[in-house]
């Protein structure tokens, strides 16, 4: 009995998926828990491991379509195995969809070239000393693969096994989808590429999933919670000095200890003097979170940006957080983080500083109280007891929810995340 | 012909060869008055006397050590070690001293003795008395490395191995030793060592195995015939040296390979014979030479569902040689 | 004491002779003609006196690789050790397969050593054991330094031999030094002798720069084994007067005074000292015997340096008892 592939809820709220690539083609084989395709939902794109060992029977969904969660995407089994005629899509409603359904034979018809796919070594060697043209043998191996057996079956058919291709019968299905015809690959291109950032001055660009949820989520926020924006400078000429004696050992210990390390630090520290900071404003109530966990906006380019989660960071050391860091930071551009990966934070930081701006109005992440901006670290001129020194300094703005804090209580705030910056110990 | 356990088997080879030579002697933990915790030389010591049927101290290296060198001396000595699991304190002695005395004294001397040691898992054993350590002394010249997997086979390779002039380690299936029953002809005679055996005939697949898992391979492959699939069965024996002749031979057959044992994958004997074959038999191939082996964790659990999810058995052996027959 | 004169001035010679000869080693190995040596310099009294308390050609040795002198005493003669150290044809230790110093001479009945420490121990308990098994009157006598009575090896040894009753002596040759480690950082107790208590077997302690001492010491030990009283362990001290081996620096870990301050006792002087207190030697036999020992070396150097070396295909012989082309 085939094993039905759906499109999986990656996360509570999510209610459908875009299939982005399938990993593996018609046929193939695959062992359970293998990655099957890349589905992109919500912010996530992420790999979805095969429900079942055997062949890609069919992959309904083709690439770029986005279903409801729970949909039939795929069907895994053994080869040649049926997949049950309910599920398999219409012809007639999407031909253009199907990307590959099964033909009652479980193989391609007897067409003029078809592909031999892989040839076993004694199968190649029996070909040749038999001088046996293979494109005349009919495969039954694991995706239609020539097994020796088969070659030795149609050496012992004899003369009517070599007969002329034109008194092969063929199936007389003359109008078949082209995909069934051509490889996939070809299919492709015939129907024209249709990933956005490949259309050289268009005037129109289609939405990504990402870039929809990206403005939905802006818009929601900011007409949602009334925005504030407070600017400090921090003085990082100790963290600096830290980074640089710790930096060896961090390495040996497997962690590139970034200045992000150091601001989620302070600023764990900070929310834990402040937890009023620590929440979301409710209907009827303040919501202040236990624990604290700090999303850490993650550019990935042209594409967006995606907010994963360090959870519980009240409970890591440096090296944790530091570890954290380039662990989330790494797999989100890699496009390798799980659904859970960007939820449940409770309060953000984004780090504009890195391309360039020295500071900005960040909008808060939603239902979070507040954001911290941190703007790029640059040696300034700065008076100390009336001398002028030259310091790496940073520009610190957090913006926050107004309906949950006045500014005061917000500077107090700013005021403990810099005091811990300059005074790291 | 008599029916016979195992482990009955080992002990009538034990027993002739006391009798034959007295030159043959058995040292080990517990071999004496306790027969043995498998019962292997139970009554050897009344029919011999403590001096041929010794109890060790409890020191592995020590059974082995000392064997070497009544060996050295003349003897033939057949060394127990009580589970293959406690074979490590006596692997210098086994590698560094059996292996190499003949070759390091340019053959001025020679180790003839037998070291046994029942293997294997699926008794509830867990890490410490399942392990299957084949693997550690099949790429060390100098050894013999024997396993049978039948009664009639256990006591005519014993007999070799305790008049062969070199070191042999002869491992014993300890799950088989009263599960696997069948015909021992009364008498002398011998099985050689270094030769594997065609137990099954077939021609869709050739599976080689040795020990407990040539036995369930026996039974995997009848069950597949009943559905039309004939898997050649071929018995090992003999894992040092190896016998490539008999394997190449099935898989030019054939076609298509499966080695199957119980240790660790990664590194395991069977990756040797699949190497073998890759070697000796790539233009026959029609397949992927395939592995079913124990999984790579340290070694096999006590629980018995955690025992299960480690140990193969003739179910997992049929879905692998059924997965290798469709390709 | 029961040696004569003649017999004296042979031991006296044979640490003459072995001196000379471990000498010339070191010098080959600065003049970049040798890989390696091991040396056994400040140990010779001890090895000389034990090797003269046996029945030499009929009592087995199993020696440790320091044992030039008591390998000369058995009859290893300076051609055949300088064979070993060139790695030549025909070098009867190993065929020039091991490291020099790795004794083995069968007609001497010294049996084969490799370089862990301690393992050889328990091949000398297993030739005991077969010497009891026989009834035969033959004793074993087996040599290691003091830091590998650290060895589980030796300990399992020594304890087998007790259990057991063997003909055995164990002797320890205390050099102060296992490489660069003093006596107080490889035991708890002032002698190994000591841990004779621990294990059921007498253990003595003698000065092994005075040969004859030592020859007395084993020579009871000897016929208590051969009388069936069972085994002794023995320890002689020494001093190593040279670095570990021909690679080691010994100025990394002790000083040269504390180096020159036990030349004095150098057994070669020591014997010399007692033979002349005796009236067996004069200052003329000694200068006699000095260039007879000289020119002894120089021709075995010669003729060892004549002697062709092996053919590379000789390597591949013998993995197998069966390959042993003499046997």
């Amino acid at each position: 009995m085939p094993t039905k592939v759906i499109m999986p809820q990656l996360g509570e709220s999510i209610v459908e998926g875009t299939v982005v690539k399938w990993l593996k083609g018609p046929g193939e084989k695959i062992a359970n828990l293998e990655s099957l395709l890349e589905v992109e939902t919500d912010k996530v794109v992420s790999e979805i491991p095969s429900p079942a060992e055997g062949v890609l029977l069919a992959a309904l969904i083709p690439e770029g379509t986005t279903v409801k969660v729970g949909t039939v995407i795929g069907w895994i089994g053994r080869p040649g195995e049926k997949i049950p005629e309910s599920d398999k899509p219409a012809a007639a409603a999407q031909p253009e969809k199907a990307m590959f359904v099964p033909t009652e034979t479980g193989a391609t018809g007897p067409v003029e070239a078809h592909e031999l796919g892989f040839i076993s070594p004694v199968v190649a060697k029996i070909a040749r000393e038999k001088k046996v043209d293979l494109q005349r043998v009919k495969g039954t191996g694991q995706g239609g693969r020539i097994t020796k057996k088969d070659v030795l079956a149609f050496l012992e058919a004899g003369p009517q096994a070599g007969a002329a291709i034109w008194e092969t019968p063929a199936d007389g299905d003359l109008f078949r989808p082209t995909e069934l015809v051509f490889a996939k690959d070809d299919a492709a291109k015939a129907q024209g590429g249709q990933a956005p950032a490949m259309i050289p001055g268009n005037h129109f660009v289609p939405h990504t999933t990402i870039r929809k949820q990206i403005a939905e989520r802006m818009v929601f926020s900011k007409t949602t919670a009334p925005h504030v924006t407070t600017v400090m400078e921090a003085d990082l000429s100790r963290v600096a000095a830290h980074r640089e004696a710790s930096k060896a050992a961090f390495a040996r210990d497997g962690a590139n200890l970034t200045y992000t390390a150091y601001l989620v630090a302070a600023t764990v520290t900070a929310l834990k003097a402040y937890p009023m900071v620590n929440s979301s404003w409710e209907e009827t109530g303040l919501r202040i979170h236990p624990a604290i966990s700090i999303g850490m906006a993650t550019s990935l380019g042209e594409e967006g940006l995606i907010v994963p989660v360090i959870k519980n960071a009240d409970g890591l050391s440096l090296l944790g957080i530091a570890r954290a860091v380039n662990d989330l930071a790494e797999r989100a551009r890699s496009h390798r983080l799980q659904a859970d990966e960007v939820k449940d934070g409770t309060f953000t930081i984004t780090n504009h500083g890195v391309t360039g701006s020295l500071f900005a109005t960040p909008i808060i992440n939603q239902p979070q109280c507040a954001i911290l901006g941190v703007g790029l670290i640059q040696k300034r001129v700065v008076v100390i007891n009336d001398a002028i020194a030259i310091r790496p300094m940073v520009y610190l703005s957090l913006t926050f929810d107004h309906r949950i804090l006045d500014g005061a209580s917000a500077d107090r705030f700013l005021s403990k995340v810099v005091d811990c910056l300059e005074n790291w110990a | 012909m008599p029916e016979m356990t195992l482990v009955d088997a080992v002990r009538l080879a034990l027993d002739e060869e006391l009798e034959r030579d007295p030159n043959v002697f058995v040292v080990g933990e517990d071999v004496g008055k306790r027969g043995g915790v498998f019962r292997a030389t139970v009554g050897l010591i009344d029919k011999y006397g403590a001096e041929r049927v010794i109890d060790s101290p409890l020191s592995e290296a020590s059974i082995v050590g000392v064997g070497i060198g009544a060996a050295i001396y003349g003897m033939r000595p057949v060394c127990e070690i009580q589970f293959s699991d406690f074979i490590y304190p006596a692997f210098n002695q086994i590698i560094n001293q059996a292996a190499k005395m003949c070759y390091r004294s340019g053959g001025e001397w020679t180790v003839p003795m037998v070291i046994r040691a029942p293997y294997g898992g699926g008794i509830g054993g867990g890490l410490y008395h399942s392990q299957s350590v084949e693997a550690f002394f099949t790429n060390t010249p100098g050894l013999k490395v024997v396993v049978p997997s039948n009664p009639y086979d256990a006591k005519g390779l014993l007999k070799s191995a305790v008049r062969d002039p070199n070191p042999v380690l002869f491992f014993e299936p300890k799950k088989g030793y009263r599960l696997i029953k069948g015909e021992v002809p009364e008498g002398e005679y011998t099985v050689p060592i270094g030769q594997a055996k065609v137990s099954r005939e077939g021609a869709d697949l050739s599976v080689f195995a040795y020990g407990m898992m040539h036995y369930y391979c026996l039974e995997a492959a009848g069950t597949l015939a009943g559905e039309g699939i004939n898997v050649e069965v071929v018995d090992l024996r003999t894992l040092y040296p190896v016998d490539r002749q008999t394997i190449l031979a099935s898989v030019r057959k054939t076609g298509k390979a499966l080695v199957v044992y119980e240790a660790n994958l990664t590194g395991g004997y069977g990756a040797e014979i699949a190497a073998s074959i890759a070697e000796g038999a790539f233009t026959d191939l029609d397949a992927p030479v395939r592995r079913l082996a124990g999984p790579d964790v340290p070694a096999m659990p006590y629980s018995h569902p955690l025992q299960d999810w480690f140990m193969l058995n003739p179910e997992k052996i049929a879905a692998a040689m059924r997965d290798l027959a469709a390709y | 004491m029961d040696l004569s004169k003649e017999t004296l001035l042979e031991m006296y010679w044979t640490l003459l002779l072995a001196r000379r000869t471990d000498e010339r080693a070191w010098a080959l190995h600065r003049q970049g003609k040798i890989a390696f040596h091991i040396s056994g310099i400040g140990q010779e009294a001890a090895q000389v006196g034990a090797a003269y308390a046996i029945k030499r050609g009929y009592d087995w040795v199993a020696p440790y690789y320091r044992d030039l002198a008591m390998m000369m005493a058995l009859g290893l003669t300076p051609y055949e050790f300088m064979l070993g150290l060139m790695g030549k044809k025909g070098e009867p230790s190993s065929g020039a397969r091991q490291m020099p110093s790795h004794f083995s001479l069968k007609r001497a009945n010294v049996v084969s050593l490799s370089s862990p420490v301690a393992s050889h121990n328990l091949h000398a308990a297993g030739i005991a054991l077969g010497i009891k098994m026989r009834g035969e009157d033959r004793i074993v006598i087996t040599s290691i330094g003091e830091g590998s009575t650290a060895q589980g090896e030796w300990y399992e040894a020594v304890n087998w031999a007790a259990i057991h009753c063997l003909p055995i002596i164990f002797i320890v040759q205390n050099n102060s030094y296992a490489i660069s480690e003093p006596i107080q950082k490889q035991m708890a107790v002032p002698s190994s002798a000591d841990k004779a208590c621990g294990l059921g077997l007498p253990g003595v302690t003698v000065d092994g720069t005075d040969m004859l001492k030592v020859y007395e010491v084993v020579q009871t030990a000897v016929s208590r084994a051969r009388s069936g009283e069972g085994p002794t362990l023995i320890e002689a001290r020494a001093y190593r007067l040279t670095p570990h081996s021909s690679d080691d620096d010994d100025r990394s870990y002790r000083s040269r005074e504390e180096v020159d301050e036990h030349k004095k006792d150098d057994p070669l002087l020591v014997t010399q000292r007692t033979l002349q207190a005796q009236k067996y030697l004069t200052k003329a036999k000694i200068d006699e015997l000095e260039s007879k020992a000289i020119a002894a070396v120089d021709q075995a150097l010669a003729d060892a340096a004549a002697a062709p070396y092996p053919e590379p295909a000789d390597a591949a012989f013998p993995v197998y008892a069966e390959e042993v082309q003499h046997a």
